[in-house]
């Protein structure tokens, strides 16, 4: 028992380092209210779908802004999903790239899209290890037979 | 006449123009008017942009015109001036001076004649004479009878020939301005009629033939003079005409030139007008529009610039021209004037010669008759010369005369004999004799077939006696051709014997027998008895002859002989300078054998034609002065062009700015909105636990203003739609006191903190619900309130007093007036009285000047429906400089600079309460003093809505005011309007109020309310605590607990309800407790009082609401709202799509996901099952606006169909049109996008991550009222 509450722990103690550092805000929390008996992997069905559709992006992006002749059209479509989803699960850093990266895309500053590009991939890798992480606590939690601690 | 017609024609030429030329359509009217009335002012309909321009240009035109007017006027004096100058009348002196010298020169003659009869040595030949005389006299009489009747018949001729001519003329000149000519003939004539019938009435008794003859010949000669005189006359009209013309074409081309920048503005504003739609894309329409306008405007400036040189050359050339014109003329006319002037003196010098000539002829038949036909001989030598040298007068220009006998060589010894001489023969060949000519040294004269000596001379030149004329070679010429012609011969020039001048010697041959006027030159030889010559001084005669004429100094004349083509023989005048003109002019001395030539010539160069200069250079001038003006305008207009490029790229520049603005304020408001979604979702959260009433109440105001901060944000960003004028109101109905109260108890907390008194008073002409925009008002009010606050000192203890009337209250009459308006107005005119009878005692300024200027106020509402509210805000704040008063509703402009500092703010509230004023119809103004305060005013006008109750709060409201309705209060103050201030809240409540200023006043009249009946009751008793110190409320108190013991012990028990209320403006929470407990007042409430406080604190004091729980109906739940309801989520986006899909199921709705606008466009197909749709608005494929519209498309289609075929199953009756509500799902915040989205169709917005309090909002709007259709 003492490890479940030790597991609880580490896993409030990760997420509100999360939310401190400014991985994640308030509509993460919004997801996980939205999680019930209905629906018990709600969470992380949509983080993953996220994960799934972010890495498209981030290809797609990668590929349009690596062509000879940048259509910024499309990058901005692109850079607008990413953001819409980022704030969707509440990835607020990510979203917070986008909006710049969406600046420079209106400028058509291809320099400055590249180097968000990387930025946005960063964040990205960052706050997908983030979750990655934080669901594997969860599922330890469950696996020892604890609730997640609702914030 | 021709100046007038000639005008005339140019005025319709000008109208004619004006009125067709298209290319200036809507100035065309204009420039009709322009034309007519020349300083006319023009109605400045221009374009203001362009006024200046205008101006100058206007400017510039009349100059030109100026000008122009002056050039013709020159033109014209400098023609009238040398062509209307009739040279007539020296012409006729002189004419009538020689007339008169001819005249007695016969008359002369005749005496001469009559004294030769009346020698006394002819005497025995008077009969003879007798008979001569009268011979020659009725030869003179028949001969002047003939005359007259000849010339009768020549006048005739001549007058037929001039009025030939005048129908001629009339025929040539259309123009009827040949009156002049015509007049001067006519005059001519009258004068040569006149002339000629006095003429021939006095011809019979003793004037001569000659005499009429001149006369004659000297109408004549003026006649071609008149002709010429007419001729200038038609040749200046040509000339005005000419220059009408080119006037007219000059000022064409001026209003061309003028016409084209114009047109070229126009098109230009044309452009803007169409592309002001398009502005939403300023840059490109920069892009599009800069090259347009350069272009445009450039080509413009080629034009201008070569029409301008144009306009230069011709005007060079047209001064050129003119120069030319006028050279041409001036020596035409000296040509004209030298030949007029060379002709009469060659005239005048023929007959002054032939009268001469005919005198020798006369002496010559005086010798045939008194010498040959006589016999014995009548004449001798002394004779001879005696009558000679007394009739010398008669042939002023001979030197001598002489006859001499012809001799044939039989007869020579008879007449040598006779004579005593011999006859002797000319020394030379020549007759260039010498001085010392002796006739007796010569040599006699050689045999030879005939002779003709000299033998009567003249005394002058009796030298010559006895010579052989016939030896000369000269004179014999000269005798053979005298004699066989019958008339006067002439030698060719030679040197006079004495006087050394040239001369000529004429020749007559004298006959013996009467020869028939057709006899043979044989006869005629065969006749000859002898020759009269007479010599003549060519020289002399010339110079009489000119000495007798005026001018003569402007011309030199040389009379030739010219005989001999090649080489003449110059006769008189000296061999001037050639001074380029010469006229010659033939001379007839009645000898066909020989020719004379009279040259004339001016003495002088001809004049410099100044005035041909002086016009020339002028309209050179002129041109190039107004081609000056003109380039300095075009250079104008290019610079004003190039300044408007200059401009428009500056403001496209500003513009673009502006959008940059807009979006980085769209970009902040984003930002902010997430932490604002915390602090309204915790607040909401914490509303929805159990509060008391008072947590509750600053929980929702919290709410309240975190909503309004974000209202705020749109509200900066409205700006600038209100400065570009694209803001909309909104009509809605609302409570106008439930919003005020609303607005100042957002404000209510930093008054409070300032201790500043917050009250506000509706009058109670004002209805209770309105129709406009409350958010707006409430903008407009929580600005000038928030400024009163901000301008106030902290612990100054002032009070801002807002108050609502109506507009109509202020113009009626002072009885009927509110109360507080009353009051304010007395204050007014008190003056500075002290103590003020304000909010807080301090002073305020007079709030009637704040309308003062006011210029709709006093106006009665055209609408019925309408209603104008006037508001006034009220302070007590340390007022507005005066030197800043005049700036403070310019946007971003504050009194001081240091303000801001102090205080905050940017300084845009003003400036959008005055825009919102403005568009609300309504009028702001202000009156401020330094110290003293401020009082803001406005009106504003809203529409009259039946007065229902709506809205949560109110039902609350409703609520209380059924449950006090009746209750009495008494409120205690010292201060009029604040107790009437405390009163309208307590009306609102439907509470009776009296007031009472005094406590003694107070307590007495508790004590008589005791006694009266339970109707009339007192419930509870307000006392502010401003007002007086603890005494008074321990007063009152008393007396009421006395009332209370003694109502108990009659049993009384209704009076126990009476409660004291404390009205404070700040409340220390120890001070209140301290009050509380002692048990003197039962309740404190806190200023400003709002009705809910009042609600709430009359309900702890009646002990009504204690018992009750917090019963107020929360918000009903989102659930209950979309439980069961079908909703399609309509978003491309998977994570989105998802999460909303949660949220929505989290409501207990159905969801259905489709992930593109075509396939929401399938699902929503009608008839559908769908309640809702929530629409993402980026999305590939189809965009939410667009998948809004085509679904709009398809309910329209399907509603119209439904209704013409009434194929209505009983479902689709229930719904007549169907209309699925469709929000939008979208992360921007900023009124645009809602705009957008309303224009597209859609119903609502929500914000992605959804807010349940917006969600429960936007959707509450369709189902509340929808669930009865639906349910």
């Amino acid at each position: 028992m003492d490890g479940v509450i030790l597991l609880q722990k580490q896993l409030v103690d990760y997420s509100t380092s999360l939310y401190k550092e400014g991985f994640l805000d308030d509509q993460f929390k919004q997801l996980q209210q939205l999680q019930d008996e209905s629906n018990p992997d709600f969470v992380v069905e949509v983080v993953y779908l996220f994960f799934e559709d972010s890495e498209r992006l981030l290809n797609e992006l990668s590929k349009t802004l690596n062509q000879q002749i940048v259509d910024f059209k499309k990058v901005d479509a692109h850079v607008h999903q990413l953001k819409g989803s980022s704030s969707s699960i509440g990835a607020q850093r990510v979203q917070k790239v986008c909006i710049a990266f969406r600046n420079y895309c209106e400028e058509q500053n291809t320099e400055g899209c590249l180097r968000c590009l990387q930025l946005v991939k960063h964040e990205y890798s960052l706050v997908k290890n983030k979750l990655e992480t934080m669901f594997k606590l969860e599922k330890q939690v469950l696996a020892a037979g604890g609730s997640i601690p609702m914030h | 006449m021709g100046l007038l017609s000639g005008s005339n024609l140019s005025l319709k030429l000008c109208r004619w123009v004006s009125v067709n030329m298209p290319l200036n359509r809507k100035l065309s009217g204009l420039k009709c008017s322009f034309f007519l009335h020349f300083g006319l002012k023009k109605a400045s309909e221009a374009l203001p942009g362009a006024a200046h321009g205008w101006k100058l240009k206007r400017q510039l035109i009349f100059l030109w015109i100026v000008s122009v007017i002056v050039a013709f006027a020159m033109l014209l004096s400098s023609f009238s001036g040398k062509s209307w100058v009739v040279k007539t009348p020296p012409f006729n002196e002189e004419k009538v001076e020689i007339l008169l010298k001819h005249f007695n020169v016969s008359k002369e003659q005749i005496n001469s004649l009559a004294s030769l009869f009346e020698t006394d040595q002819v005497s025995s030949l008077t009969c003879n004479i007798q008979y001569g005389h009268q011979m020659s006299l009725s030869r003179i009489k028949n001969c002047a009878v003939k005359m007259i009747s000849s010339m009768s018949d020549m006048v005739e001729k001549w007058h037929d020939f001039v009025t030939e001519n005048i129908k001629l003329d009339n025929q040539m000149c259309p123009v009827h301005d040949d009156n002049i000519s015509q007049n001067l003939d006519l005059s001519v004539l009258k004068d040569g009629c006149s002339f000629i019938s006095w003429c021939t009435s006095s011809a019979s008794s003793d004037h001569e033939c000659s005499v009429q003859l001149e006369l004659f010949k000297d109408m004549l000669s003026r006649w071609p003079l008149v002709r010429g005189t007419r001729y200038h006359c038609e040749w200046l009209l040509v000339d005005i005409i000419k220059i009408c013309w080119w006037v007219l074409i000059g000022m064409v081309l001026s209003w061309k030139l003028r016409t084209l920048p114009e047109e070229l503005w126009g098109n230009q504003k044309q452009h803007l007008v169409q592309q002001k739609p398009l502005d939403q894309h300023p840059k490109l329409l920069q892009k599009l529009r800069q090259p347009l306008t350069a272009c445009s405007s450039k080509s413009a400036g080629k034009w201008r610039k070569k029409l301008l040189v144009i306009f230069v050359l011709a005007g060079i050339f047209g001064s050129i021209w003119l120069f030319l014109y006028l050279n041409e003329d001036i020596t035409l006319r000296r040509k004209e004037m030298l030949a007029s002037m060379c002709d009469e003196r060659a005239r005048m010098l023929q007959d002054q010669f032939n009268v001469s000539m005919n005198h020798v002829h006369a002496l010559a038949i005086l010798v045939s008759t008194f010498y040959h036909e006589l016999e014995p001989l009548a004449l001798d030598q002394k004779t001879f010369e005696e009558y000679t040298e007394k009739t010398a007068f008669e042939r002023p220009l001979t030197s001598g005369v002489a006859y001499a006998l012809r001799v044939l060589h039989l007869m020579r010894e008879r007449f040598e004999e006779q004579q005593g001489w011999t006859i002797k023969k000319m020394e030379t060949e020549d007759q260039t004799l010498s001085q010392d000519l002796v006739p007796e040294n010569l040599d006699p004269s050689p045999v030879q077939e005939e002779y003709a000596p000299v033998i009567f001379t003249q005394k002058t030149v009796s030298h010559i006696v006895s010579i052989d004329m016939m030896s000369g070679k000269e004179d014999r010429e000269n005798i053979l051709r005298a004699r066989a012609s019958g008339k006067g011969v002439l030698t060719s020039p030679f040197k006079l014997l004495k006087s050394n001048h040239l001369g000529v010697v004429l020749t007559f041959a004298v006959y013996n027998t009467h020869l028939p006027p057709d006899a043979t030159q044989m006869q005629r030889i065969n006749a000859t008895v002898g020759y009269l010559g007479a010599s003549y001084d060519v020289p002399s005669l010339v110079e009489k002859l000119l000495h007798q004429l005026a001018s003569k100094q402007t011309i030199i004349v040389n009379v030739y002989d010219s005989t001999n083509k090649s080489a003449p023989i110059n006769m008189y005048g000296k061999d001037g300078m050639d001074t380029g003109l010469l006229h010659i002019s033939n001379l007839d001395f009645g000898d066909p054998a020989r020719k004379h030539e009279m040259h004339c010539r001016f003495k002088e160069k001809p004049p410099i034609p100044w005035t041909a200069i002086t016009a020339s250079v002028g309209v050179l001038v002129i041109t190039l002065l107004l081609g000056h003006i003109f380039h300095a305008a075009i250079n104008r207009i290019a610079k004003v062009e190039h300044d408007y490029q200059e401009m428009m790229v500056l403001k496209h520049r500003a513009e673009a700015a502006d959008v940059a603005k807009s979006q980085f304020l769209a970009t902040v408001s984003h930002e902010i909105r997430t932490p604002m979604n915390g602090v309204l979702g915790m607040l909401q959260m914490l509303m929805d636990t159990n509060l008391d009433e008072n947590q509750w109440d600053y929980a929702k105001t919290a709410h309240e203003s975190g909503k309004d901060l974000i209202a705020l944000i749109n509200e900066v960003l409205d700006q600038a739609k209100i400065e570009s004028g694209r803001l909309e109101l909104e009509a809605v109905r609302f409570n106008l006191r439930a919003d005020l109260d609303k607005v100042l108890s957002l404000l209510a907390g930093k008054s409070l903190e300032k201790e500043i008194e917050l009250a506000v008073y509706v009058s109670d002409e004002v209805p209770e619900v309105v129709i406009g925009d409350p958010r707006r008002f409430g903008q407009i009010i929580t600005n000038l309130v928030g400024n009163s606050i901000k301008f106030t000192k902290d612990k100054d203890k002032g009070h801002i007093f807002v108050s609502v009337h109506l507009a109509d209250e202020v113009n009626s009459s002072l009885d009927a007036r509110d109360e507080v308006l009353r009051q304010s107005l007395i204050l007014a005119q008190d003056g500075t009285n002290a103590p003020f009878n304000t909010l807080s005692g301090f002073p305020v300024v007079d709030r009637w000047k704040s309308w003062e200027s006011f210029t709709k106020l006093s106006a009665k509402a055209e609408d019925a429906e309408k209603i104008k509210l006037l508001v006034t805000v009220e302070d007590t704040g340390e007022g507005i400089p005066f030197d800043a008063q005049g700036r403070i509703f310019m946007p971003f402009m504050q009194a001081d600079s240091s303000t801001s500092r102090t205080h905050g703010g940017t300084g845009i509230g003003l400036s959008i309460s005055k825009h919102l004023v403005d568009l609300m119809g309504g009028e702001i103004g202000f009156v401020s003093e330094p110290g003293t305060g401020s009082t803001f005013s406005f009106t504003v006008t809203f529409r009259k809505a039946e007065n229902t109750c709506m809205g949560m709060h109110w039902q609350q409201c409703d609520q209380a005011v059924s449950e006090f309705r009746g209750l009495k209060a008494l409120v205690i103050d010292q201060k009029n309007i604040r107790a009437e201030v405390t009163r309208y809240h307590l009306k609102r409540l439907g509470m009776p109020v009296d007031i009472i200023s005094t406590v003694d006043s107070a307590c007495s009249y508790i004590s008589s309310c005791a006694s009266t009946s339970a109707s009339e009751r007192l419930a509870m008793v307000l006392i502010d605590k401003d007002s007086w110190a603890n005494e008074a409320y321990i007063a009152v108190s008393c007396v009421l607990k006395d009332l209370r013991s003694r109502g108990s012990m009659s049993n009384l028990g209704t009076i126990s309800t009476s409660d004291i209320l404390l009205l404070a403006t700040c409340t220390n929470p120890a001070e209140l407790a301290e009050l509380k407990s002692i048990g003197v007042v039962n309740h404190v409430l806190t200023k400003p009082i709002r009705l809910s406080d009042l609600i709430t604190c009359i309900q702890e004091v009646t002990g009504s609401g204690r018992d009750r729980q917090v019963a107020r109906g929360k918000q009903p739940m989102l659930g209950n709202l979309l439980r069961d309801k079908q909703i399609l989520v309509v978003d491309d986006h998977v994570v989105n799509r998802r999460v909303a899909e949660a949220a929505l199921k989290k409501y207990g709705a159905i969801v259905t996901c489709v992930d593109n606008g075509k396939a929401a466009l399938e699902q929503l197909d009608p008839p559908h099952q769908f309640h809702a749709c929530f629409m993402d608005l980026q999305m590939p494929l189809m965009d939410g606006y667009e998948a809004t519209r085509r679904i709009r498309d398809l309910e329209y289609k399907y509603n119209r169909q439904t209704n013409s075929c009434e194929l209505s199953t009983q479902i689709l009756s229930m719904v007549p049109q169907w209309h699925t509500p469709i929000l939008a799902m979208t992360a921007d915040v900023i009124q645009a996008t809602n705009e957008e989205c309303m224009k597209w169709g859609m119903d609502g917005y929500v914000s992605k991550p959804f807010e349940e309090g917006q969600l429960y909002s936007a959707v509450a709007r369709f189902f509340e009222c929808a669930d009865v259709k639906w349910v």
